[in-house]
Formats: C-alpha cells, sequence, structure tokens
C-alpha cells in the first residue's frame, strides 16, 4: 500500500497517453460486455429452456402448420404428462417497427405448462373469462405504457383485419433470463375469426414425464405421425431454441472473432505503451535499483501499472456495457433478453486483467533485467 | 585514516585488496582497475580524481555493490560485498549506502519528500516515523519549505540538496558521490559542498567522492589520484597521516 503513491505517479506522467491506454481497454471492454449481451439475447431461449419440454413442429418447417387433432394422440403416447399448442400470429402495432412476438395460445394449458411465467390469480381468471383478451409481458407492457384494461389494436398481417384485445393481465418472470415481452390471446378467439388454417395450430409443446427419456419419446412421436400429411419434427426445447439460433448464423464463431481480434489488439497497444513507459524511465528504474528496490519490486512496480490500467479501463467499459443494458433492449424487441449477467462482467475483468499481464509482462521483465550501472551511464 | 598501500587493518570501514575490474570488448581485454588496494576509516571525506576513463566512476559503483569486480575483495563494516548474490547486495544497499549522482536522478513525478521518502519505504518504519524521518532530512539541506514541491520546480542545487537528503534518510553506513556538483554554477556546488561538508563534521558521515573539479576535490580530507586504472601518487590533504 505504502507503494501505491509511486505506482499512481508514475501512470499520471503522461495523462494522455494513460487516458488513451484506459480508453482503448474502456472501448474494448463495451463491446465485451455488448458481445456478451447479444450472446445472451440470441443463446437465451437455449439457457433457460426447460428440460422436460419437446417441442413438436411441421417436419417440413416451422411455418407450416399441424392439426389440433394431434393433441388427443399426443396425449395417448407414453411419456407425454401433458400437451399444449401455440400459433404465430404475427400482428402489427400501430407501426411495423413495433415488432413484439404475438402468441394464440390454449388457455387450459398454458400457465401449467410454462410456470415460469407469473400472472397474478385475478388477471388469468378475468383472462379466461374475456375471449378478447390478452396477457403481456411486464418488459413488453412498459414499453408501451399498457397497464390492465387497456384496449389494444393490432393489425393481422398473416390473418388479415384489425383485431382488438383486452389486456387483462401482465406476466413475470421468475428468472432474469425469461421472456417477457410476448403477448398471448386466446387461441380459441383466433380460431373463431380467422378465414384460413381453422383446426390447425403452429407447433405443440409437451412436458415428459421423465427427462431423461425425452429422445426416445421425441422417436415415438415423429414415429406415431410418420407418412401422414403432416409429420412431425420433434425436439428438446434447448434442442429447438439452438436450432433456431443457428438459423441466424454462427453467432458464438462471430463474436468470438470479433471479440479475438479486440483483445489482440488491445494486447498489442497495452504492450506498447507499457514498452514506451518502461524505455523513458529506464534511468528512474536503475535509480530505485541504486536505492535498494529489488529487481522483483522493479517487475512488480511495471506490472501493478499494466494492471491498473486494465483494470480501470475494463471496469470502466463493463461499467458503461452493463448502463447500456440497464436500459433494455434497444433493437425494439429483435433481442428482449438484453442483460449483462455478473459472471460475465467477472470474466469480463479477469480478461482484461489477463490483457494486462500479458501487455505488461516483458516491459517489466526488461525492467527487471536492467543492470543497474549500464542504466545509469545513459541518464 | 585512508590507505593504498595495503597496510590498512581489516578493521577499517571500507576495507578493499587486490580490487580488479575487466570488461571484454570485441575480443580486447580491458583492465578499469588493476590490484587497487583501499582502506577508509569511519568519517573520513575520499576525493577521487583522475582524467576520464580512470576508473573512478568504476571504483564507486563497485564500492556501492552496484558491480561486481572481477577479482578482489571489498568488506565494509565487516560484510564481505563481493560474493553476495544479487538480492543480498540489494539488501546490503539498501540498508548501507547512500548515493549522490550528479545528475541528482530525482523521480520527476514524485515530490521531494516523496522522493526522500523512497529509501524509507523499504524499511518497516510506520507512516508516522517516515514522515518525521524525511522532514529531518529535508530541514538539514534546508528545504523544508519545498517539501511538496515537484523536482521541476526546483533550482539544480535544490534538486541536488533533496538528492542529499533522500541519500541520508535512511543513515546509510557511508555516502557515494559521483560529481555531486557537475552540474550545477560555483555558487551552488559550493552550497552542496558546504553541505556535504557538514555531513562529514557535524553527522560523522563517511564520504567518497569522485570529482573533476579541484576546488570540490579540495574541499575532502583525501584526495586520491587514478590513472589507468591504478592508485597513483601518495593520498594528499589534510587527511593523510
Amino acid at each position: 500500500m505504502k507503494f501505491l503513491p509511486l505506482v499512481i505517479a508514475n501512470l499520471f506522467r503522461k495523462k494522455i497517453r494513460t487516458a488513451l491506454t484506459i480508453g482503448s481497454f474502456t472501448v474494448a471492454l463495451f463491446l465485451f460486455g455488448l458481445l456478451v449481451i447479444v450472446r445472451g439475447a440470441f443463446s437465451q431461449g437455449v439457457d433457460i429452456a426447460g428440460a422436460d419440454r419437446l417441442v413438436i413442429i411441421n417436419k417440413t418447417s416451422l411455418i407450416q402448420p399441424l392439426p389440433l387433432s394431434y393433441r388427443d394422440r399426443l396425449l395417448r403416447i407414453p411419456g407425454i404428462k401433458q400437451v399444449t399448442f401455440q400459433n404465430w400470429f404475427g400482428g402489427v402495432y400501430q407501426d411495423e417497427k413495433n415488432f413484439f412476438p404475438q402468441f394464440a395460445v390454449d388457455i387450459n394449458n398454458q400457465r401449467a405448462m410454462y410456470p415460469e411465467f407469473v400472472v397474478p390469480e385475478d388477471q388469468w381468471k378475468t383472462f379466461v373469462e374475456d375471449r378478447q383478451g390478452a396477457i403481456v409481458g411486464q418488459s413488453l407492457a412498459q414499453r408501451f405504457g399498457w397497464k390492465v384494461g387497456d384496449r389494444i389494436p393490432i393489425k393481422g398481417t398473416i390473418y388479415t383485419g384489425q383485431w382488438e384485445f383486452n389486456l387483462r393481465g401482465i406476466y413475470n418472470g421468475t428468472r432474469a433470463q425469461d421472456d417477457t415481452t410476448q403477448f398471448w390471446f386466446h387461441w380459441d378467439f383466433l380460431e373463431e375469426r380467422r378465414a384460413f388454417g381453422k383446426g390447425d395450430v403452429g407447433w405443440y409443446v409437451v412436458r415428459v414425464s421423465n427427462p431423461d427419456q425425452s429422445v426416445q419419446i421425441a422417436k415415438s412421436i415423429d414415429a406415431e405421425f410418420a407418412n401422414s400429411p403432416f409429420e412431425t419434427k420433434t425436439d428438446t426445447e434447448k434442442a429447438f431454441a439452438a436450432s433456431f439460433v443457428k438459423q441466424m448464423g454462427n453467432i458464438e464463431f462471430l463474436i468470438l472473432t470479433v471479440g479475438g481480434v479486440v483483445f489482440f489488439t488491445l494486447l498489442l497497444v497495452t504492450g506498447n505503451t507499457m514498452a514506451i513507459a518502461v524505455r523513458e524511465r529506464i534511468g528512474e528504474l536503475a535509480v530505485l535499483k541504486a536505492l535498494g528496490f529489488s529487481n522483483r519490486f522493479v517487475l512488480l512496480l511495471v506490472m501493478m501499472e499494466s494492471l491498473i490500467l486494465a483494470f480501470v479501463g475494463g471496469g470502466l467499459g463493463l461499467l458503461l456495457a452493463k448502463l447500456f443494458s440497464l436500459h433494455g433492449d434497444p433493437t425494439n424487441g429483435i433481442l428482449p433478453y438484453f442483460y449483462l449477467p455478473p459472471l460475465a462482467i467477472v470474466s469480463g475483468v479477469a480478461t482484461a486483467l489477463l490483457v494486462g499481464v500479458a501487455g505488461g509482462i516483458l516491459p517489466a521483465i526488461s525492467a527487471m533485467r536492467l543492470r543497474v550501472v549500464d542504466a545509469i551511464r545513459r541518464v | 585514516m585512508v590507505k593504498v598501500d595495503g597496510s590498512g587493518s581489516s578493521s577499517s570501514l571500507i576495507h578493499v585488496r587486490g580490487l580488479d575490474k575487466t570488461y571484454a570488448r570485441g575480443g580486447e581485454v580491458i583492465h578499469v582497475l588493476q590490484g587497487l588496494n583501499l582502506d577508509v576509516d569511519s568519517g573520513d571525506f575520499v576525493a577521487f580524481m583522475g582524467p576520464s576513463g580512470s576508473g573512478k566512476t568504476t571504483l564507486l559503483n563497485l564500492l556501492g555493490g552496484l558491480d561486481v569486480p572481477s577479482a578482489g575483495t571489498i568488506s565494509v563494516a565487516g560484510d564481505e560485498i563481493t560474493h553476495m548474490s544479487a538480492s543480498k547486495l540489494t539488501a546490503w544497499r539498501a540498508r548501507h549506502v547512500g548515493f549522490i549522482f550528479q545528475m541528482y536522478n530525482l523521480i520527476p513525478v514524485l515530490t521531494a519528500f516523496q522522493n526522500v521518502e523512497l529509501p524509507l519505504l523499504l524499511t518497516k518504519l510506520s507512516k508516522a516515523d517516515r514522515k518525521r524521518h524525511v522532514e529531518t532530512a529535508l530541514q538539514v539541506v534546508g528545504l523544508a519549505d519545498r517539501m511538496q514541491h515537484y523536482p521541476r520546480q526546483l533550482s539544480g542545487g535544490q534538486e541536488q540538496r533533496v538528492a542529499i537528503a533522500r541519500a541520508v534518510v535512511s543513515d546509510p553506513t557511508f555516502l557515494l558521490c559521483d560529481e555531486p556538483t557537475g552540474d550545477l554554477d560555483r555558487k551552488a556546488a559550493d552550497e552542496i559542498m558546504d553541505l556535504v561538508g557538514r555531513l562529514v563534521h557535524e553527522f560523522g558521515k563517511t564520504v567518497l567522492m569522485v570529482t573533476h573539479d579541484p576546488a570540490v576535490a579540495q574541499r575532502a580530507q583525501v584526495t586520491l589520484r587514478l590513472e589507468k586504472g591504478s592508485l597513483v601518487g601518495a593520498p594528499e590533504g589534510a587527511g593523510v597521516a
């Protein structure tokens, strides 16, 4: 602690250089934070998928429907405990920019299938009683300033026409990652009003008794509907979410590449800064050694400077990323789960410190190996 | 009493025998110091003079444990330093040697107080004790009112005074001065030499100094001449027996 003023004084020796190096760390770690947020947003469904839920879609593609009659057949398959279904609605609220997902849901099984979404009992009751009722997630309600009792007009794009809904409840997630941007309404209401696709559902979700048998049950389901006009493709919810992410490209690879390039550049910047910092004060380091400061002390002195730059800059970048994330999804619903988890902050700081160590180690070793006699002669 | 003929006893504060320093440069061996003997007692003030390349600074570096000899031995207060490991030598330097350089070599980003405090950071003194020691040292060199000034805010003479305060603050066994007035005008040089004289006479410090300036050398009790790596002629000055 008594050496801290020496470390700090050295850092303030060249204020602009220090500020620029800290700035490099800040920008890099801010970017790191954003990449983690984006990655999290894409893979959030994968991370929080229910282990005991399977998703059944039309084998041809997700947009092809399945018959409602499959519900009873599914319930007869051994190992399946519960069945629900949903339809994608794809409507527009006021403006096309105001994207959010709308689902026509099976009100009899929705809550039991998704216990992670919590709706107050009285709100659920009024929702069930109102055929035009709707329930929205907390974030969505907040985004548009909706409150229970509001009338929400939505323009259908698949199922054309003006659709009016009464907001009867607001759900919340039990975990930070839970998607609270959805809009649910009665599947019966959709069925009643739509001009085509009657008797069809978008996909089924089933709960299995034993998650260890998920793969076998998925095979049984697909076998049950094989060689029918509506063949199925069944996956665990996790695999379904992962394949959904995959459709958007290899996000993980993209993030790793961008992150890798950024951190490598940062390493060069830090290494260069520390090398210059050591070179321009060789005489001073030699004097410290002459006064009795050990080689190890000189090594640690340089390393400390590098680590402080990394910590302050990195911390600042992560703080900015966190503050940015607190404002919520800036993409109008494309990335509903816009969150920088604490673990990412810890790993960001650790990565910054690692870059600090890697960038500072060579200059620090050269400072440590400095021969006092040679260095003082150069002063 | 300073002796150069090898007749001093091993109880001398600084006891040097058969000191050699050679460098290999491009296949050629250069003898910087050759078979040098020296005995310096506590409280002596010795000046080394000689032409450039005569080995004055090399001798000072060896005595201060900044460099290791090719042959010979150096003992200081009973410690044989020539065979110490690098880390032990570093610790020894912190305890026994105070350096005063021609270019002052203060840390520009530290205040006068912080510069003087540096050697004390290596001790176990408390913050309050360190403060007391630093203030005393700066008072001795007449810069009690410049404690919070940075080197750039001080004159050359004042900078050298801070450097002297830094050299004495941990109460080392002896001081090594390498051209302490080499970068100063005559007036400032005289003030610095007055101060060094005070350290010897009032505080009993042992000082070994390299200088080109005969006027500065005259302030020492003994002047020794180095030529081509050997001490030549007899010691001169009031301190010679």
